[in-house]
C-alpha cells in the first residue's frame, strides 16, 4: 500500500465530523451564554440539568446498549444528598455536589453489580426493582423528610466567592457543570474504553471473543453514567432548593428513556434536544388546561412513528446519508 | 490413530457431553486437534457440530468431560480468557462490529495489549499508532479499498474477509472457524479457501462446516458427527470412502 492511501484514511478518521460540527457547538455555545437574558433562568437551569441526567442516561442506552429504568434512583438520591449536606450540614455547594456525585456513582457500583449479568428486558425490570427499593427508602428514611421533601436549602457560596443566589450566577455554574459533564461524556464516547464500549453494543459475543471481559466494561460504563446522573440530580437540587419524592420515581425514570428517544439515543445531542423539548413543553402546557402527560405521550408516539432515530438522529442521517457514531 | 509426542495435539476434548434438558447434543465426543493442521469438523444438521464448537470456545459449559489447550485443562476457563490464551474464535453469523468502520473493527481487536482499554478519559487519537498494524491486515485480506466505510457496508463474502482480519489481529495459535464459507458465492468460496489457507502455514485452524466437499482440500484432517456423535474421522480420502459418512450425507456418495 502507498504512504498515500494510509494518509488519506488517518486523515479520514481525523476528520470525522468535520467543521460544520464546530460550528454548531459554537454557535449553540453562544445561544447557551446569551440565552439567560432572553429566557428565564430557572427554565433554562432545569433544561440543562435534565439535559445533562438525559445525557448520562444516553451514555448507558446509546453507547453501550443497556436500558437501565432506575436512573431515577441516582437522579434522586444525588438531590437529597447535595441538599441534605448543604442545609443540615452547612456543606458548601460544590462539596454537597461532590457528594451527591460520589453516592450516585456508589449506588450505580451496586446496582450495576447486581444487574449487569442480565440483559434487555431483565436489565431493565432488575434496575426498576431496585430504584423502586430506593424510592421506598426516600419515603421512609427520616433525613428526607417523606411527602414534604427537604426544602429551603441554601444556594450558598461556590468555593467561597460567588453568591449563587443572584440567578445568573447560578445559571453560569449550572452551564458549566453541563458542560463539564458533557466534555466528559463526548471525552468517554471517543476514547480507547468508547471503542470497547460501542464494539459491546454492536456485537457482545464478538467483543468476548476477542478477548474482553465485557461485563466490566459495562460495569464501568454503568457507574459514570450513574455519576453523572447523580451530579445531574444534585445540580437540580441546589438550584431550587429542594429535593423531593418526585425525582425518585419510577415516571422520573421513564422520563429519562423518553427524552433520550425523542432527542435520538446513541447521538451526543440528541438527549439535550429532548430534554429542552420535553421540559419546555411540561412548563408551556402548564400554564394550559391541556393534560401534559397526553400531549407528551402522543408527541412521543409521533415521533417514534415517524422519525425512529429520534430528532437529531434522524437530522444526521439526513444530512450525511448515514448515522452518527 | 498416531502415536505422536502429545504435546503435538494442541487442542483436545475428552470425553465432551452436552445435555440440554434431556437431549443429549453432543455424547462422549474425542477430539484432538495437531498443531499446525487445518481440522475440519462436518456434519449434517443437528448433528452437534456447533455445539462442539461452542464448548471448545466455552460459549457453553460442558455437562460431561474435558478441554485441553495445550495440556492446559481449560474446562473452566471463562471465554474472554481463552483468548488471550490465544484461542480465537468466528461466529457462523458474520460477526463484525457493524457501526464501526472496517479499520475500527480490527483496531479494536489491536486495542487490548495497550493496556488502555479502560481509560474513558484518553483521546481515541492514542489509538491512531494502531493504524499501520491495522491497515497491514486489511491488505491481507483484500479490504484496503474499505477501509474507511462502515463493517455495514460490505457486502457479505467482505464482512467474513474483515473477520478473519479482526481475528488474526490477536495473532492467535488456534483459530476457529464457524462455517467460514456459508451462504458465500462461488467467487468467494475460493477466495476465502486460499486465505485460510494462507493464515493457517503458522497456525492452526479448526473450522465447523456443512459440507464435505467444501472443506475436501482445504482441510488435513475431518471429524464427520452425527447425532452428537463422531461417526468418522481421518483426511479426506479415507472419510469421503467412508460408507456411513456417505449414508449420512443423503444416501449418496457425493458427499
Amino acid at each position: 500500500m502507498t504512504m498515500q492511501t494510509r494518509d488519506t484514511v488517518h486523515e479520514g478518521i481525523v476528520m470525522y465530523g468535520g467543521s460544520p460540527k464546530i460550528l454548531m457547538v459554537g454557535a449553540g455555545l453562544l445561544l447557551a451564554v446569551l440565552a439567560p437574558y432572553v429566557l428565564y433562568p430557572v427554565f433554562l437551569m432545569k433544561v440543562l440539568c435534565f439535559a445533562l441526567f438525559a445525557c448520562a442516561f444516553n451514555l448507558l442506552i446509546g453507547f453501550a446498549g443497556l436500558l437501565s429504568f432506575g436512573h431515577a434512583a441516582f437522579f434522586g438520591s444525588a438531590a437529597y444528598i447535595a441538599a441534605h449536606t448543604v442545609k443540615e450540614w452547612g456543606w458548601a455547594p460544590e462539596a454537597g455536589l461532590l457528594a451527591a456525585t460520589v453516592v450516585a456513582g456508589l449506588m450505580g457500583l451496586v446496582f450495576g453489580l447486581i444487574a449487569i449479568r442480565r440483559q434487555g428486558i431483565y436489565f431493565a425490570m432488575i434496575t426498576l426493582a431496585l430504584s423502586q427499593m430506593v424510592f421506598f427508602l426516600a419515603l421512609q428514611l427520616p433525613f428526607t423528610h417523606g411527602e414534604d421533601g427537604i426544602q429551603g436549602v441554601p444556594r450558598g457560596l461556590l468555593f467561597g466567592l460567588f453568591d449563587l443566589s443572584q440567578p445568573l450566577t447560578m445559571y453560569y455554574t449550572v452551564l458549566a457543570i453541563f458542560l463539564a459533564g458533557f466534555a466528559l461524556i463526548w471525552r468517554t464516547v471517543h476514547s480507547p474504553f468508547g471503542q470497547v464500549l460501542k464494539a459491546i453494543r454492536e456485537n457482545e459475543p464478538r467483543a468476548v471473543s476477542l478477548g474482553y471481559r465485557t461485563d466490566r466494561y459495562k460495569l464501568v460504563a454503568f457507574v459514570l453514567s450513574a455519576s453523572l446522573a447523580g451530579l445531574a440530580g444534585g445540580t437540580k437540587a441546589i438550584v431550587f432548593q429542594l429535593a423531593s419524592l418526585t425525582d425518585v420515581t419510577w415516571q422520573m425514570s421513564g422520563e429519562v428513556v423518553l427524552m433520550t428517544l425523542l432527542g435520538g439515543m446513541g447521538t451526543l445531542f440528541g438527549p439535550v434536544v429532548g430534554a429542552g423539548l420535553v421540559v419546555t413543553l411540561e412548563s408551556y402546557l402548564a400554564s394550559t388546561s391541556l393534560p401534559v402527560p397526553v400531549v407528551i405521550g402522543c408527541i412521543f408516539v409521533v415521533c417514534v412513528l415517524v422519525f425512529r432515530r429520534g430528532i437529531v438522529g434522524e437530522l444526521m442521517h439526513r444530512l450525511t446519508g448515514k448515522g452518527n457514531r | 490413530m498416531t502415536t505422536g509426542p502429545t504435546d503435538d495435539i494442541i487442542l483436545e476434548a475428552r470425553d465432551l457431553t452436552k445435555e440440554f434438558k434431556g437431549f443429549v447434543a453432543v455424547r462422549g465426543v474425542n477430539l484432538q486437534v495437531r498443531r499446525g493442521t487445518i481440522h475440519a469438523l462436518i456434519g449434517p444438521n443437528g448433528a452437534g457440530k456447533s455445539t462442539v464448537f461452542n464448548l471448545l470456545t466455552k460459549f457453553l459449559t460442558p455437562t460431561r468431560g474435558q478441554i485441553l489447550y495445550k495440556g492446559r485443562d481449560i474446562t473452566r476457563t471463562k471465554p474472554a480468557d481463552i483468548a488471550l490464551m490465544g484461542l480465537v474464535r468466528s461466529f457462523q453469523i458474520s460477526a463484525v462490529f457493524p457501526h464501526l468502520s472496517v479499520l475500527e473493527n480490527v483496531r479494536v481487536a489491536l486495542q487490548r495489549p495497550l493496556g488502555t482499554s479502560f481509560h474513558f478519559w484518553k483521546s481515541e487519537s492514542s489509538l491512531y499508532d494502531l493504524h499501520d498494524r491495522a491497515l497491514e491486515l486489511i491488505e491481507a485480506v483484500n479490504l484496503t479499498p474499505w477501509a474507511g466505510h462502515t463493517a455495514a457496508e460490505l457486502p457479505y463474502g467482505r464482512k467474513r474477509a474483515l473477520e478473519i482480519a479482526t481475528t488474526l489481529a490477536l495473532d492467535p495459535e488456534v483459530m476457529l472457524l464457524d462455517e467460514p464459507l456459508a451462504g458465500m458465492g462461488h467467487e468467494d468460496i475460493e477466495g476465502t479457501a486460499a486465505l485460510i489457507k494462507r493464515v493457517a502455514a503458522d497456525r492452526t485452524v479448526l473450522m465447523v462446516e456443512h459440507n464435505l466437499s467444501v472443506v475436501a482440500h482445504l482441510s488435513d484432517t475431518i471429524t464427520v458427527l452425527r447425532r452428537g456423535e463422531i461417526l468418522a474421522e481421518g483426511p479426506y480420502e479415507v472419510v469421503s470412502k467412508n460408507p456411513q459418512v456417505m449414508e449420512a450425507y443423503m444416501g449418496t456418495g457425493h458427499a
